[in-house]
């Protein structure tokens, strides 16, 4: 190489040097972006992922975000559609024409500067006639179903059914008892779901039994209630009881009470009662929150026998602690069944049971294989949507 | 027909929900949100049924000087007054409204769930109160939990705060997941009865 061409070359490799190292100071765009149709969703929406621009390393501030462009494949230009900020790598578009095809453009933004765009390639959004991601949901779901009915077929067969004792669910019929005896009140508390809530209905449920309890043995009930949905549905349970047992001269209006609005005025209202009417039995069963233990601890110091049922985990403790029966979860569901013991509702309990039992087997080997590295993951994954 | 019919639209409301949770179909996804929507509106109407109780109740034991009267006139009266500065000034901020809530409702909400702590110390000293195997273990797990959780535990015992974590990480998360599963199989199981319309309860029905 002679003296001309090593200069050259040195020059050439300097200024490529300087031009590298004045690119690195640049704004660099995400990379890799990639645009599907959004999977298991009703046509109509484009799901699409990139990597975060190297610029965008620390948790916040770095840049302020991306600016998302769109455009379907008969329009000219891209349109800014959205503005996310940074450590952002995935986004969701939706509403969408279905077999229209879109593509996407993004880049960084930081102040005044911004990054080149990236583009994706053109998708179509369609629609999925089922959630694949849920399937492990529906044939659970299929398997309790097949489990619950062929109890109850049996059950309707004349199949006598063994249903393990519930010590708490014994305990409503013996406060009712106990009221009757000392010519008291028994105070039942739905808890303070609204009907969308399932532990409501299981509530309400139960309400119905121990209406039917009370309106047979002449004992006063009292139940106040939050919100006024699960209020309607009460009122009319309960005097549906009473015309059942033949005692509708018994049911009077404030049988049933809505007392409150609010959560805490709600339990002024039922710590009233409490101290003033001296009910002789507390039922509390539903969903409750953070006053399950101010109207327990209420309740205990009028000396009334309590019995409270919630599958609010969190809630438990404090039921524990200040009532004499406490019915964990699946209890409280179980209880109308348990309580009404017509042999429809009892197989459905059994078949809820074998069902537990099957998860028991299903977690047991699970955790024993994927503890030993022989499951492959199916285990861990087997719970979850995917 | 009394029966007949709640049990046809609890099945057919039942059934939408759990087909919609698995076909991703926008009109019956539609469908089954405009249920929750239903549920608000009859709910609003309802509220009519529940204030028409409250002012019937009250007025009865007013009307017969009957215990505590004196509070239900209160009652009643305060009941108006939100009702009717709602109504007249609406419930945006420094309306009669705001202000009631903000310095008589307010203040005795938080009041009320203040009480909780004198409540949560004595319901503690009843529950740990060692007169069991069961009871003692129960009083040593808590003891460890509560003093991990504060400085003071670990000055005591450096580890201490690491106890605390593992017996909440571990034995107590195994209880509340094993509680949850069985829950939500209960739950299951009674949304099963409730759409083949098995549990009648909830209507009356005993």
């Amino acid at each position: 190489m002679n003296t001309f061409s090593k200069k050259a070359l040195f020059l050439f490799s300097f200024f490529l040097f300087v031009f590298s190292f004045s690119r690195a100071d640049e704004l660099r765009p995400p990379s890799d972006l990639k645009a599907f149709d959004t999977p298991d969703d009703g046509g109509g929406g484009v799901t699409f992922s990139w990597k975060l621009s190297p610029h965008d390393r620390e948790p916040l501030g770095d840049i302020d975000g991306y600016e998302i462009y769109r455009k379907a494949k008969e329009d000219s230009t891209y349109r800014q559609i959205d503005f996310l900020p940074d450590n952002q790598t995935t986004y969701n578009d939706y509403d969408l024409k279905d077999k229209t095809q879109y593509s996407y453009a993004i880049r960084a933004r930081k102040g005044e500067e911004f990054s080149g765009y990236i583009y994706s390639n053109y998708v179509s959004p369609k629609p999925n006639w089922f959630r694949f991601g849920r399937t492990n949901v529906l044939l659970m779901l299929l398997v309790f179903s097949l489990a619950v009915l062929l109890f109850i077929r049996s059950a309707k067969r004349g199949k006598p059914l063994f249903v393990r004792k519930i010590n708490g669910l014994d305990a409503i019929e013996e406060g009712v008892g106990r009221a009757t005896e000392m010519g008291k009140s028994v105070l039942f508390v739905p808890g303070i779901g609204d009907v969308d809530d399932i532990q409501t209905i299981a509530g309400l449920s139960i309400l119905s039994r121990v209406a039917h309890i009370t309106a047979e043995y002449e004992t006063r009930l009292i139940c106040p209630v939050l919100y006024p949905l699960p209020f309607a549905a009460a009122q009319e349970m309960v005097k549906s009881a009473y015309i059942d047992e033949g005692k509708a001269e018994d049911f009077k209006p404030d049988t049933v009470r809505y007392v409150a609005g609010e959560q805490f005025a709600y339990v002024a209202a039922v710590s009233g009662i409490m101290f003033r009417e001296k009910p002789a039995a507390n039922l509390f069963m539903g969903a409750f929150y953070a006053e399950s233990l101010l109207l327990a601890e209420s309740g205990q110091s009028t000396g009334a026998i309590q019995v409270a049922g919630t599958a609010n985990p969190e809630q438990l403790p404090f039921f524990i602690a200040a009532c004499d029966y406490t019915l964990m979860g699946e209890e409280l569901f179980a209880a109308s069944a348990y309580l009404s013991k017509e042999p429809l509702m009892l197989g459905s309990l059994k078949g809820q049971d074998w069902m537990k039992i099957i998860l028991i087997a299903i977690v047991i080997v699970g955790v024993v294989l994927e503890t030993l590295h022989l499951g492959g993951g199916f285990f861990t994954k087997l719970f979850v949507e995917h | 027909m009394r029966t007949g019919l709640p049990v046809i639209i609890a099945f057919l409301a039942g059934m939408t929900m759990v087909v919609a949770f698995f076909i991703p179909n926008k009109s019956l996804e539609g469908f089954s949100q405009g249920f929750l929507v239903w549920m608000t509106i009859v709910g609003g109407f309802t509220l009519l049924l529940g204030i028409v109780n409250i002012l019937r109740n009250n007025l009865k034991i007013i009307s017969q000087r009957g215990e505590g009267w004196g509070y239900k006139v209160i009652l009643v009266l305060m009941l108006l007054a939100m009702g009717v500065s709602s109504f007249m000034w609406g419930t945006s901020r420094d309306t009669p409204y705001d202000w009631l809530f903000q310095n008589i409702q307010k203040p005795m909400q938080a009041t009320m769930f203040s009480v909780l702590a004198f409540f949560v110390a004595s319901a503690a000293y009843r529950a740990f109160r060692a007169r069991s195997k069961e009871a003692t273990l129960l009083l040593l797990t808590s003891v460890v939990v509560m003093l991990g959780r504060i400085p003071l535990g670990q000055f005591i015992w450096g580890k201490l705060p690491l106890a605390a974590n593992w017996i909440m990480g571990y034995p107590s998360l195994a209880v509340q997941r094993g509680i949850i599963i069985g829950a939500a199989l209960g739950a299951a199981s009674m949304s099963l009865r409730i759409i083949l319309g098995i549990e009648r309860a909830y209507m009356g029905k005993g």
